[in-house]
């Protein structure tokens, strides 16, 4: 299951950052942002709930920069 | 401008004039001091507050952190107006990162999107102009001469030139008539037509060569990857090497001199290291440039699915391709006739005759080669014979068309053809009347672009066919391929393309070129995938990691030249802010620099790496 979200990020280093820390969040298999069209392109891990995957993906996000927003 | 980015502008505008004032009035020193914290808790406390949630978050070595370090830092040894100025320039910078990355995202989206906002539907006998979305599959859309055409369909009235050059790079207008197909995204140049949609908005070709477009900056290269890995190690070693300077140095300075550690001139240093130490200078010129060239090839109907694509077709040194509808047009054709006591036409029109109830490729492309008007009632008692041939009366006389097998049943004596191809013989009343030598053309175009990439560095090219032989080395000879692997079927093809893999040096790739209707096991298994001719095959668009949207063979070399070019581009955007950075790392660690240079090195490289990055957009439309 793979899924695209925008993203509202405003430096290329916090992306690559949310990138890997996204990559931890348990729920998600791989993760990618593209800082020039701001998505977030997300594998979900089988069997995921993708709404609570998705919050905790945003707050690990938050947690590099709190302005971050994820469209979901 | 966005808000939030009008937003700090003027905060940008209060806290310089603060700051100015507090420099350039005749003021008490404590009020000067009040105007220049005034001035720094005004542009600097966003900055601030994320590094308090930072530490909290335990990220440490965020920029916020860094900066707010730095500039308290400066503020602590007393240099006030220092530390508000490098705030004031960071955000300054920042801003002004964000506003050119804002402007280029949006120039190149706005070069790709090729979408129209309406179309014009009939209703009750008037016009309507409705959103494209609306409109269902089989409904009737009218497109005025001038117009984008909105959606995919078949033209059922009219007839114009149709300029497809926005999906395909293609600039030739194509003139179109009744039953042709159309995609959205062409512009209608003159004419009315009206077209029958096949596709929903959603569904047409356009929308999903936008789509792949956009998802292409999430698959990352190798360089993209190798540049974030560096900036986790690259913030934390400066700042650790800050430490060093502004805790160790002077005391291993005053242990030689004898002397009382002055801290002071090396805590600078090591403030201006923590400027130094943020990486989005070196961290945005890279994945701008991958979105610039692929926006710029996406321009000329090259559609590179990634950035780990692009990358790897800048490495490509093998190239396969398949033979038929690739090098060949996959369309039969007459290219001669031998041993004739006839005229050629007239044995031309005599096969064509024979051929006329048939629609079989081959009788197809004899009657093209034969006179426009052929006057059938000249045919009687047309039998098709399985596996042979035909036989049918013209003129009172018995006529057979067909192959070997036919002649030697018939016990006919016959010229074996010594050309390859597929040749039909052509007997009348038991007489042998001599034969029609018919080909696949080779596309006009191949030989150039089997030279032009050559010339690209391109080491081997290969041909992979199901032909004989003899037809293979024939062809492959006469467009200069260093290899054919012939009688292949096809899934042979996926091991012969996998043999080949295993004899080429790791760092270099092999790319299979296909038209993508049944090769796209191959197109999966080669290092690149190209599939050629592809727009409105949704299969091709699948299996290829990269997509010519029109089958001219040229656009390949222009392909690896696009791919080399922002290849180039990236590797100066990368290193150049690398070695800046480095650069000012020495000059501040010596003390010949200070933190208004490092912030000016940092936002000057940023932006002539977006100026750089830009240049991928632009694609020549040279061919060779």
């Amino acid at each position: 299951m793979i899924k695209t979200y925008n993203i509202e990020v405003d430096c290329p280093n916090c992306a690559n950052k949310m990138e890997a820390a996204a990559a931890k969040v348990s729920g998600v298999k791989s993760v990618s942002i593209a800082f020039m069209t701001l998505k977030i392109t997300v594998e979900f891990c089988d069997g995921a709930d993708e709404k609570a995957v998705m919050k905790d993906v945003l707050k690990a996000c938050r947690r590099i920069d709190s302005d971050c927003e994820i469209q979901l | 401008m966005t808000k939030k980015q009008k937003k700090t502008l003027f905060r940008i505008i209060i806290s310089a004039a603060l700051f100015f004032g507090g420099l350039l009035l005749p003021l008490k020193e404590i009020f000067s001091l009040c105007l220049f914290i005034a001035a720094y808790l005004i542009i600097g406390y966003d900055i601030l507050i994320k590094s308090v949630k930072g530490i909290i978050s335990l990220q440490p070595f965020d920029e916020n952190f860094l900066m707010a370090v730095a500039t308290l830092g400066a503020f602590a040894l007393g240099e006030y107006h220092e530390g508000v100025a490098v705030m004031l320039l960071y955000q300054i910078g920042e801003l002004f990162q964000s506003y050119a990355i804002g402007k280029s995202r949006k120039s190149i989206s706005s070069l790709m999107d090729i979408r129209t906002d309406f179309a014009r539907i009939e209703q009750e006998g008037d016009y309507k102009l409705v959103s494209p979305e609306e409109v269902a599959v089989g409904q009737i859309i009218t497109v005025f001469a001038g117009e984008k055409i909105p959606l995919d369909g078949v033209i059922i009235s009219g007839s114009a030139d149709i300029d497809s050059s926005a999906l395909t790079g293609e600039s030739a207008p194509q003139p179109m008539s009744e039953n042709d197909n159309v995609f959205g995204g062409s512009v209608n140049l003159n004419g009315v037509i009206k077209i029958k949609t096949t596709a929903a908005f959603g569904d047409s070709a356009v929308s999903k060569i936008l789509s792949l477009v956009e998802s292409a900056a999430s698959k990352k290269s190798k360089s993209e990857n190798f540049i974030s890995r560096f900036s986790r190690i690259y913030t934390p070693v400066v700042c650790f090497c800050a430490l060093f300077i502004g805790g160790v140095l002077p005391l291993l300075f005053a242990l030689f001199t004898k002397s009382a550690p002055n801290f002071a001139p090396f805590v600078y240093r090591a403030l201006t290291f923590l400027v130094i130490s943020c990486p989005c200078a070196f961290v945005i010129s890279i994945p701008l440039s991958f979105f610039a060239g692929i926006g710029g090839a996406g321009k000329a109907g090259i559609l590179i699915k990634g950035a780990n694509h692009l990358e790897a077709l800048s490495k490509v040194k093998h190239i396969v391709f398949d033979k038929t509808g690739t090098v060949t047009k996959g369309v039969f054709k007459v290219v001669g006739v031998h041993h004739s006591p006839l005229d050629e036409a007239e044995l031309l029109n005599l096969a064509a005759l024979a051929e006329s109830g048939s629609n079989h490729p081959i009788a197809t492309c004899i009657k093209e080669a034969a006179e426009a008007h052929l006057d059938t009632s000249r045919v009687s008692e047309i039998k098709e014979l399985g596996g042979l041939g035909i036989s049918c009366i013209i003129d009172g006389e018995n006529v057979l068309v067909g192959n070997t097998k036919l002649m030697n049943e018939k016990g006919i004596s016959f010229c074996e053809c010594r050309h390859f191809g597929t040749t039909v013989h052509v007997a009348k009343s038991g007489e042998y009347l001599g034969h029609i030598l018919i080909r696949d053309t080779v596309k006009k175009e191949a030989q150039k672009a089997v030279l032009s990439l050559k010339k690209l560095g391109v080491k081997t090219t290969a041909m992979l066919t199901g032909d004989s032989e003899t037809a293979a080395k024939d062809i492959a000879d006469a467009l200069g391929f260093d290899k054919a692997c012939y009688s292949l079927l096809p899934h042979n093809k996926v091991a012969a393309v996998e043999e080949m893999l295993t004899e080429i040096p790791k760092n270099e790739k092999l790319a299979f070129v296909g038209d993508g209707i049944n090769d796209a096991p191959v197109l999966t298994r080669a290092d690149v995938g190209i599939a050629m001719g592809a727009l409105g095959s949704d299969a091709a668009i699948e299996a290829a990691d990269i997509v010519l949207m029109d089958d001219n063979l040229l656009k390949l070399s222009k392909a690896i030249r696009i791919s080399k070019k922002c290849m180039g581009i990236v590797m100066q955007n990368t290193w150049f802010a690398i070695i800046i950075k480095f650069l000012f790392l020495i000059l501040s660690a010596l003390g010949y620099s200070n933190m208004w240079f490092a912030v000016f090195a940092d936002v000057g490289v940023m932006i002539l790496a977006v100026l750089n990055a830009i240049r991928a957009l632009r694609v020549s439309s040279r061919e060779n």
